[in-house]
């Protein structure tokens, strides 16, 4: 038996405690554990993080984190404050699509036999501005990004189809104009 | 001449010393090895005193910090050893007390193997301590000391802890031993460039004003805003009601004082916040036992909420006014704003409350708790540093013992640990030698940490232990007495020992008081044997009186029971 679980792409049943798509970036010292620090704030806040991406900054002693968030809305200034308050924070900051430019990435691996599906499969990576990574004989990985709706888009519109697997980044989020993020 | 080559433990010890630290507090163990041997090979001011357990440790340095504002050390090893440390930990952090913990850990490469006696002391105390660290490198050891008794006094203080695994405290140090710390996400400065607009804003709120309430906490004393606050009450003539911790920031025998607010706290106090139209808050976090049920705390009054912690502000209560800033300087720039208000018609009201609703308690019937508080200020003058337990015997000491200097009252608000008061009460004694320091302690939480008492001997320590022994677990007998139909369910502690023959045991000297007529004299003879060491008081108190007035948790501060109801009670809503 396979020891593989496939996840399904249904987004979970909106509960109406919970209000998600709140993005949150955070600069933060390169160190070991400081991702611990922020998970508690979060966990014990019943928060729950839709997306994390971690990466390091130009400077290497920081890290810039990004997190897709959902939970009570009326507690998010303060679980801001409260990741503020971490020595290891250097700040941390809400984000909206309005003041920031917001981009996240899927690969999706579809199973694909037989000419006509290939096309079609095709034209909607084409349509999207995707492009297939990896192509074989019964198989493709189609890699698509931008912001998180045509992301969502895109693999709604794949679901259609035989798909194996897909991972995706998360979204990472910049400031527009000069405002650093 | 070679310079002396130091091992990291060394380096750490050098460093504690020169920060000033007075005080480690602890227990020795394995991979706590190299540092306590550092204690014996470098020469330094630092005086190591030998615990009985780690959780004890942690209570001294906390009572210690709680009557200098200074933090002290708590060296224990790995392990179990640091496991034992986290209610002490735990315990400082949530009343903001600074505290250095440095745990022994297993050497580097065996981490994360389940080594003997390792644990992930890091890991697991994150959720309650300011900062901490896991040393990977020996050479690290002086700065991160520096950053952690700057991070623990700074700000809004608390604990920090310091993990050293064993190779990194014994291997050579080759680094600088003056590195400067290095934190760019920590800016406590910040609480000294506060808004001035918002202090404004706050003056005209005030201004407009006919029943103001000033409402001193914690934070106004770690501020040294005493003088500030003395000049605002009085220049307004605006009473002063403090939280728990709160108590001596303001004097609480002063006539415009209203003692202590909240679940346990004067009628009258209470009375005011429900009828007053304005709370201005020097310094507390609006507790849950001080605002009972939020949406009602404060519905008429205008509210000016001053914190040095920005997370504190919106969290439990939304002020008017918010300033972010240490209490002392907020103060400073307030005091530039303000002219004295017509508040002779609210003093005289509240004062009606103060005559109608008096702190009292019955004399006949069997000695009381309330009883040998009262009497315990008058023979001590009302000067002694008194430590206290959580429960009955906190409430009534809070009530009665009223205090009238900063850094006198040392009891556990926020986390409200048990065992605290006793070893708390040797740590203020090693940092204040020439005060009067009592433990206020109930025969519960006492049987917690009581193997302090070898401790205090052996420093011939000349603090009192007042145990104040119902035979119960008084608060939570009270809670089933009144909401749960007077089931008592783990509540009696019958069996107890013979407190006062327990500590003749370890060589104090043990006392016991059963008869009202008995406690002056009792008291009066612990304050003559002090000297020759510790003096434990047994008070056999009667078994079921209730701490009132009282109001049920969540309820709102006008639910408030001043004598026992008569009527059932429902269960309350709130926490516990």
């Amino acid at each position: 038996m396979s020891r593989t679980i496939t996840t399904t792409d249904q987004k979970p049943k909106p509960r109406p405690d919970i209000v998600g798509g709140h993005t949150l970036s955070m600069f933060v010292n390169n160190q070991p554990g400081v991702l611990m620090r922020i998970c508690q704030v979060f966990a014990r806040r019943a928060y729950n993080i839709d997306s994390l991406v971690v990466s390091q900054g130009r400077d290497p002693r920081f890290s810039r984190l990004t997190l897709g968030i959902s939970g009570d809305p009326a507690g998010l200034d303060q679980i801001i404050k409260q990741c503020e308050k971490l020595i290891d924070v250097i700040h941390c900051t809400e984000h909206t699509p309005a003041d920031a430019v917001v981009r996240d990435m899927v690969l999706v691996k579809l199973r694909v036999i037989g000419g006509e599906k290939r096309t079609e499969v095709l034209q909607i990576i084409e349509h999207f501005g995707g492009k297939t990574v990896d192509l074989s004989e019964t198989s493709m990985i189609a890699r698509i990004e931008g912001d998180s709706e045509k992301v969502d888009a895109a693999i709604r519109l794949l679901s259609g189809y035989d798909i194996i697997e897909t991972v995706r980044t998360g979204k990472v989020v910049m400031a527009r104009g000069e405002q650093p993020t | 001449m070679a310079k002396e080559q130091l091992d990291g433990a060394q380096a750490l010890i050098k460093t504690l010393d020169e920060l000033g630290i007075e005080y480690i507090f602890g227990y020795s163990g394995g991979a706590a090895l190299p540092i306590f041997d550092a204690l014996e090979t470098v020469k330094t001011n630092i005086k190591f005193v030998l615990t009985r357990h780690e959780q004890g440790a942690t209570h001294m340095a906390d009572g210690y910090a709680r009557a200098t504002g200074k933090p002290a050390v708590v060296l224990v090893t790995s392990g179990p050893g640091a496991g034992n440390t986290i209610t002490g930990i735990m315990t400082a952090q949530m009343d903001s007390v600074p505290m250095i913990i440095i745990t022994g850990q297993q050497v580097t490469w065996m981490l994360g193997k389940d080594a003997f006696q390792e644990a992930d002391i890091f890991g697991i105390t994150i959720p309650v301590v300011k900062h901490n660290y896991l040393v990977r490198n020996t050479n690290d050891l002086p700065r991160i000391a520096r950053e952690a008794y700057h991070i623990a006094t700074t700000g809004r203080p608390g604990p920090v802890l310091i993990d050293v695994p064993k190779n990194v405290s014994q291997s050579p140090f080759t680094g600088d031993l003056d590195s400067e710390i290095d934190l760019p996400g920590y800016h406590p400065e910040a609480g000294f460039d506060f808004d001035e607009e918002a202090v404004e804003q706050a003056a005209r709120l005030i201004a407009l004003s006919k029943r103001p309430v000033i409402l001193a906490g914690h934070g106004a004393m770690i501020a040294g805003a005493e003088k500030e606050l003395m000049h605002l009450a009085t220049t307004l003539g605006c009473p002063v009601t403090n939280t728990l911790l709160g108590k001596g920031v303001f004097p609480e025998t002063h006539a415009l004082s209203l003692g202590m607010l909240g679940m346990h706290g004067t009628a009258y106090a209470n009375k005011a916040m429900c009828e007053c139209d304005l709370i201005l808050n020097v310094g507390s976090r609006f507790d849950d036992r001080i605002i009972g049920q939020a949406d009602k705390f404060g519905a008429n009054a205008k509210i000016i909420h001053i914190d040095i912690d920005p997370s504190e502000m919106n969290k439990m209560i939304r002020p008017d006014v918010q300033i972010v800033g240490d209490a002392k300087a907020v103060l400073k720039s307030l005091n530039q704003h303000i002219k004295p208000l017509p508040t002779a018609d609210w003093l005289e009201h509240l004062d009606g409350y103060k005559k109608k609703f008096p702190l009292s308690y019955k004399k006949q019937g069997g000695l009381r708790m309330q009883q040998v508080l009262d009497e315990l200020f008058e023979v001590t003058e009302g000067k002694a540093i008194v430590t206290t337990d959580v429960g009955q015997h906190q409430m009534w000491a809070a009530q009665f013992y009223r205090n009238d200097e900063s850094w006198k009252w040392i009891s556990s608000g926020g986390a409200g640990t048990m065992g605290f008061g006793f070893p708390a009460a040797i740590g203020a004694q090693f940092a204040c030698p020439d005060d009067i320091v009592v433990a206020v302690v109930g025969d519960g939480g006492f049987q917690m940490t009581l193997c302090e008492l070898a401790t205090a001997v052996i420093n011939k320590l000349p603090v009192i232990i007042l145990v104040l022994n119902n035979h119960y677990l008084g608060m939570v007998r009270q809670w089933q007495e009144l909401f749960f139909d007077n089931r008592e369910s783990g509540v009696d502690l019958d069996g107890n020992p013979d407190f006062a023959k327990l500590a003749e045991a370890y060589g104090a000297t043990g006392l016991t008081v059963k008869r009202p007529a008995d406690v002056r004299k009792r008291l009066e003879e612990a304050l003559e044997l002090r000297k020759n060491g510790p003096v434990l008081i047994n008070a056999e108190c009667i078994k079921t009186e209730n701490v009132f007035p009282m109001i049920p948790a969540g309820a709102a501060l006008e639910d408030m029971l001043i004598e026992p109801p008569k009527y059932k009670m429902e269960k309350p809503v709130g926490s516990t």
